[in-house]
């Protein structure tokens, strides 16, 4: 099936998601949909698949423009979507929940489904035990059994989301061949979403990549990474000369760390960060750098390996107990992770700070917060809640909730929403915090950010840390290098 | 615009009142089918609950324990947990209570502390013990809560037909009689205690202040309002989620321990009288405003005793009054919130809602408690 995307628009408020995108998919290709976290990947692809419709433009398939309503019409139209979180009934039965998505009759017809599914998971060498549980299944098999499910359904052209993530080495190469199967012998369009460019180099013809919501460049793979990389970020602009600043103790030292969640483990990291210095981690999304934050933050505790702040072992501190020696944590979700809903300015004010006595003092809290919100340039009063506040001015409450002096300054996304000005303005403030002999260790995805910011920089990719550059001396094409995987 | 702004607000708070009274005319409007006239059914509930002293005093010998109860549960709702289980803690009050008043000879004044002092220390426990399965085991506090209950009352029912059974035999009804000087001071030969009314007004202040003006209640609503962010800002969930429950719990012994020193003499089957879920929709009735709080559980009371004049008067059965409440309640979840129904948009802060009235916990639907490691 031959997929035409044209001018697809979809806003969010003042956010445009999807901002005029146009683009072909033909069949028998697999193609690539490259951007960084919000670029807009995901929401042209659950457009595309009929989850949320467009505000404007139009989708045609084979020439004929359709307009799906839902997942399911999308797939009776011939387009299915394999999401990041398998979209499964855990308790269900394997045999179970293929046939829920397959058996419109009243009566299930147990032994017809299962020679289907037994004849489609044999076509792309899954094995799957029918009549296990899902929930007892690892993702990758959710993923294969999805997958199966969308072919029955009779998808021509599917949309994988981040499928390689949390899923074993061995299904990833099962994965990749029934992809290369679907693709060149059996003709459908496949999306592969990602923003992983190595995989993106082995397995695809074509890559779209996207920023801001707009289409900005597509080539024919495999293809150099830096030009990927470089339509993902953009122009990166010479690093402009600052002061020299005389660097203290070392206030982080982190020492062969592994640590791990569900999706991804880090390995081997090791670095030091010294009192005074700006620590920049760079890195396609999802690669582990906030992994290491966690780390630091006390939120993930190591499986091997030590972290030391100020000389202590702090490995297996919890975070309170880091909080209380002196190391702050500002976390990328602003309204998710840091500030609370319905709370106003003043309310958070007395939660984050250190001391409390058992009545609160409002009339000096407030007092406070006032002085706080002249200092950080918010706009509110003391009294809007977090909620009431634009995005940018949450995050500056996020820095004007900040206790001095601090040890270690961890963040994620510091300037994420803040205009240039604002920006240059929250970085003097942290620069500030050098003379206190604060530590600071952030990551973003502005490369811009990194470089300009950072003393030092290291690059994540597939939960391994690079070699550790310094930000003077660094070029694009090193971290170019760095980001796609190379050393 | 100030006065404009001043007028939404007022219009804002005063609200609740549209659902009750959508409630009762929407109840009070089906009974001319089944023949009865409503204005009938109204005064004859009306006499039943504030008929004559006797009547009055016996519905504020009610309302005690429910108000304390409903008290309480303000500040477990505050943290975002539905406390179920308050029900059981009830029970467990009552029995604390009721063991003092079986076993220990004591003088009046010692006896009577030791058992409020007891009840409210077992009702905690019982309430604790909910909260660290949440916090260690992670079972949600509304099932433990209702197998603690389920408990408490076995456990009721073991010890009035075992151990603490009548001298002149089990019934299944209840323990003998208490000894006189263990029970509150009644006023006349009403079962209302002055003492408990002072001891509820006691609660009332103290919960006030706390969630007003306290750190705790600070950081209790930013653990109802948002678990993650608040334990970033440094509160420690489990720490907070298991001493909220036990405030709670406490609150719920002591108007257990009310129960059968004031209202019974002894420990009965069925001690609380459903006092623990009338709480949950008095709460929930007054939108988790304490200053509501009062005046919604003396209107739930009313409506209860109310329901057995109005069915020696009409043949209506007694559950009328039950319908009601859960019809208030009903009405209260689905029109109570004006924000939701699109009224009173502010022009000026386009969809993200209105200024949130101050003092209005969040509604805690669906709130579980991640707990950060």
């Amino acid at each position: 099936m031959r997929v035409d995307l044209k001018d697809i628009r979809k806003y969010f408020g003042p956010v445009r998601a999807n901002d005029g995108i146009t683009l072909t998919l033909e069949e028998g290709r697999i193609y690539g949909l490259l951007g960084e976290n919000g670029a807009g990947k995901s929401t042209l692809m659950k457009i595309l698949s009929g989850y949320q419709p467009q505000d404007s433009g139009d989708i045609s398939i084979d020439g004929q423009v359709v307009d799906f309503d839902s997942p399911a019409s999308a797939l009776a139209g011939g387009v299915g979507m394999l999401y990041q979180d398998p979209h499964d009934l855990p308790p269900f039965r394997v045999i179970d929940n293929y046939l829920l998505g397959r058996d419109k009759r009243v009566r299930l017809d147990y032994a017809d489904a299962e020679r289907e599914l037994k004849e489609t998971m044999g076509r792309y060498g899954f094995i799957l035990d029918l009549n296990a549980r899902v929930d007892t299944l690892s993702l990758g098999e959710r993923q294969q059994l999805e997958l199966v499910r969308l072919l029955a359904g009779g998808a021509q052209v599917l949309i994988l989301d981040e499928p390689t993530t949390g899923i074993s080495a061995d299904q990833k190469v099962l994965l990749f061949e029934s992809m290369r199967k679907l693709a060149f012998e059996e003709n459908k369009t496949l999306i592969l979403v990602s923003h992983k460019l190595s995989e993106v180099q082995e397995l695809c013809n074509h890559a779209f990549v996207l920023r801001r919501g707009q289409l900005v460049g597509q080539s024919e793979v495999p293809c150099f990474n830096e030009a990927l990389v470089q339509m993902m970020f953009g122009q990166i602009p010479a690093r402009s000369e600052r002061v020299l600043f005389e660097l203290g103790d070392p206030v982080l030292e982190v020492d062969n760390l592994t640590v791990s969640d569900r999706r991804l483990t880090v390995e081997g990291v090791n670095l030091s960060i010294q009192a005074g210095e700006v620590f920049g981690v760079a890195g396609l999304e999802g690669s582990g750098q906030r992994h290491l934050l966690q780390a630091c933050a006390g939120l993930l505790h190591p499986e091997v390996g030590s972290i030391k702040m100020a000389g202590a072992d702090v490995a297996g501190w919890s975070y309170h107990h880091m909080q209380k020696a002196g190391m702050a944590y500002i976390a990328a979700g602003r309204l998710e992770e840091g500030l609370v809903a319905g709370l106003t300015m003043t309310e958070h004010l007395v939660l984050a700070q250190p001391e409390h006595s058992y009545f609160v003092d409002w009339n000096g809290a407030r007092q406070q917060m006032e002085d706080r919100i002249d200092h950080y340039q918010i706009v509110g009063r003391p009294e809007s809640t977090a909620d009431e506040l634009s995005g940018g001015n949450q995050q500056r409450l996020l820095f004007a909730l900040l206790n001095s002096p601090l040890r270690l300054l961890l963040l994620e996304h510091p300037t994420r929403g803040l205009d240039v000005q604002s920006t240059n303005y929250i970085w003097e403030l942290l620069y500030q915090r050098r003379e206190d002999g604060t530590a600071i260790l952030f990551m973003s995805a502005d490369l811009d950010e990194v470089v300009e910011r950072s003393d030092r920089i290291a690059v994540f990719f597939g939960g391994r840390m690079s070699r550790i550059v310094k930000a003077s001396e660094t070029s694009v094409e090193e971290l170019g290098h760095l980001i796609g995987g190379q050393s | 615009m100030r006065s404009r702004r001043t007028l939404r607000q007022g219009l804002m708070w005063a609200w609740p009142i549209v659902p009750v009274v959508g409630a009762l005319v929407f109840t009070f409007g089906m009974l001319p089918l089944f023949g009865v006239n409503p204005f009938e059914a109204m005064e004859a509930f009306f006499d039943g609950a504030l008929g004559d002293l006797p009547k009055r005093l016996n519905l504020l010998a009610f309302w005690v324990p429910l108000v304390i109860t409903s008290i309480g549960l303000l500040v477990t709702f505050t943290a975002g947990l539905w406390n179920i289980g308050v029900e059981g803690q009830i029970i467990m009050g009552a029995i604390a209570a009721s063991f003092i008043a079986l076993n220990v000879k004591a003088p009046p004044v010692v006896l009577i502390f030791l058992e409020l002092t007891l009840a409210m220390i077992a009702g905690g426990l019982w309430a604790a013990l909910s909260a660290v399965l949440k916090t260690r085991g992670r079972v949600h506090e509304i099932f433990s809560g209702l197998a603690l209950n389920a408990i408490a009352v076995i456990f009721t029912n073991y010890l009035i037909s075992g151990p603490w059974q009548p001298p002149e035999g089990g019934s299944f009804r209840g323990t003998a009689p208490f000894q006189d000087g263990a029970l509150l001071p009644l006023f006349g030969d009403s079962r209302f205690s002055v003492l408990s009314l002072i001891l509820a007004l006691v609660a009332f202040v103290l919960v006030f202040i706390t969630l007003r003006g306290t750190f705790w209640g600070l950081k209790l609503k930013a653990l109802g309002k948002n678990p993650f962010s608040a334990y970033l800002l440094g509160v420690s969930s489990e720490r907070e989620t298991i001493l909220a429950m036990a405030f709670c719990g406490a609150l719920a012994g002591l108007a257990g321990s009310i129960r059968v020193l004031s209202w019974f003499d002894s420990l009965r089957q069925s001690i609380s009288g459903g006092i623990g879920f009338l709480a949950l929709l008095v709460v929930m009735l007054a939108t988790y405003r304490i200053l509501l709080v009062p005046f919604v559980a003396l209107f739930f009371a009313a409506v209860l005793r109310g329901s057995t004049t109005l069915h020696l008067r009409t043949q209506l059965h007694t559950s009328l009054g039950g319908i009601l409440t859960g019809v208030m309640v009903l009405f209260v979840l689905l029109f109570g919130d004006p924000k939701r129904l699109g009224l009173f948009k502010d022009k000026k802060d386009g969809d993200g809602g209105g200024p949130e009235v101050s003092g209005r916990p969040v509604d805690p639907f669906g709130k579980d408690i991640p707990l950060g490691e």
